[in-house]
């Protein structure tokens, strides 16, 4: 039987894991590209998808069906990148970056499959996102990548955060400026 | 707009622009007006920058890979049951033990290669293996059997539940051991023993049905039969 997103959540909501396996298997792609982004990262990223069905799975009774299930678990996901982000600032392991430091360079590389040189700079915008994705409100942050990297419409978003659509457009201009005065210091972009 | 001209362009507008795609209006207005067309590609060159970096692949195996990780934690989430009668758990708990002791003797083997040898390793797993598919085979056997009048799955979800945990076990020491066609066959059984331990005691005539269509479509019951079957050859042979 070919279950829809809906029909697992469900299932899975009452306790069943079958329901549930076929969730993790349908999105766990999905929210590893998300954790990359945002811890730049494999192992972390590797360690957030785990972490990240984990808090679902016993949060599953709280999920209503408002939001579609991958929306929802994508929020978790960006929670849990976030934590660790926090914490990895906590024990001082992250290096901040310097606003004297030019990186403006960083991305000036030819496309094509991440070579590990790709992956450093991927590395690099990591390290500069996730603090500035923590300066944002949490539905800023969910509507923000939605948006920028899932490519959901303004409505998609509002459906996700329970908000009129108008207050979604709201929600992720107030994104974009809080990560543009974050971030072009530090990528030099002045004009 | 008072002249007939648009003033400059917001910070929302930009944005919008940038998820939306430019309006003709916005569009003329960029064209005319250097410092709108300069803030705009600096936004535009920000939020490019950030999609651009690179993500590594993930294939398609990934999802199922995510799951045999996070399975062992699922289950210490599960309330247990408290009251199952001792003649039902004993067999199971007494195959988790040897499974658990394989598990153990794996791990004290990497530490030190003089540990038990191999051959009586495999033939200890043999036994707690064919154990468990009997047990597994008599649970699928009941279901395939069950006639919608009759249905009580109550003893055969209990049971289910207990398999499923052990049956995790023995595919993972199958895993290590490199036995893939049966920890193929072990994969399957578990996706069924979940649906029986996690279903409900009475299922539907509808429900019941399509699980009975699904055990013997993919064959189950005989592939677990094969299994068994040369299991018992196999520790035989040790």
């Amino acid at each position: 039987m070919e279950w829809t997103d809906q029909a697992a959540a469900e299932a899975a909501s009452k306790g069943n894991q079958q329901a549930f396996r076929v969730l993790v298997e349908r999105h766990s792609r999905s929210i590893f590209r998300l954790a990359f982004r945002m811890t730049g990262n494999e192992t972390d990223a590797e360690d957030m998808v785990q972490e990240t069905f984990l808090r679902a799975w016993k949060q599953m009774h709280r999920f209503d069906g408002r939001a579609s299930f991958s929306t929802w678990v994508y929020r978790i996901a960006a929670n849990c990148s976030l934590d660790l982000i926090r914490s990895r600032k906590v024990r001082g392991e992250q290096q901040p970056m310097r606003a004297d430091t030019d990186h403006s360079g960083a991305f000036d590389l030819p496309a094509g499959d991440p070579s590990p040189e790709r992956l450093a700079h991927s590395e690099q915008v990591a390290r500069l996102l996730g603090p500035a994705l923590e300066e944002l409100s949490e539905m800023e942050r969910t509507a923000f990548l939605l948006r920028h990297y899932e490519g959901c419409d303004t409505e998609e978003i509002a459906r996700a955060l329970g908000v009129q659509s108008n207050a979604a457009k709201q929600t992720v201009f107030r994104a974009v400026h809080k990560l543009r005065r974050a971030l072009e210091p530090v990528w030099g972009m002045a004009r | 707009m008072g002249d007939g001209k648009m003033n400059h362009l917001s910070e929302e507008e930009m944005t919008a622009a940038y998820y939306d795609g430019l309006e003709p209006p916005v569009r003329a207005h960029l064209d005319d007006c250097p410092q709108c067309r300069a803030a705009f590609d600096q936004l535009k060159r920000m939020l490019d920058r950030l999609r651009e970096a690179p993500v590594p692949e993930r294939d398609a195996s990934y999802g199922g890979q995510v799951w045999t990780r996070l399975l062992p934690h699922l289950s210490s989430e599960r309330p247990r049951r408290i009251w199952l009668r001792w003649w039902t758990v004993a067999p199971a708990l007494a195959t988790v033990a040897v499974v658990a002791f394989i598990a153990g003797m794996l791990v004290q083997q990497r530490r030190q290669p003089s540990g038990i040898s191999a051959k009586a390793r495999e033939r200890v797993l043999m036994v707690a293996l064919g154990n468990h598919l009997d047990r597994s085979q008599i649970v699928l056997a009941e279901l395939v059997n069950a006639t919608p009048r009759t249905i009580d799955l109550k003893d055969e979800r209990d049971r289910a539940r207990d398999l499923v945990d052990e049956n995790r076990l023995i595919r993972q020491t199958a895993l290590h051991d490199g036995d893939m066609a049966d920890a193929a066959v072990l994969d399957e059984l578990e996706r069924t023993l979940l649906d029986i331990a996690n279903g409900p005691a009475d299922p539907s005539p509808a429900d019941l049905e399509a699980l009975q269509q699904r055990i013997e479509r993919e064959g189950l019951l005989l592939k677990v039969r094969i299994v068994s079957s040369n299991v018992r050859l196999k520790g035989q042979q040790l």
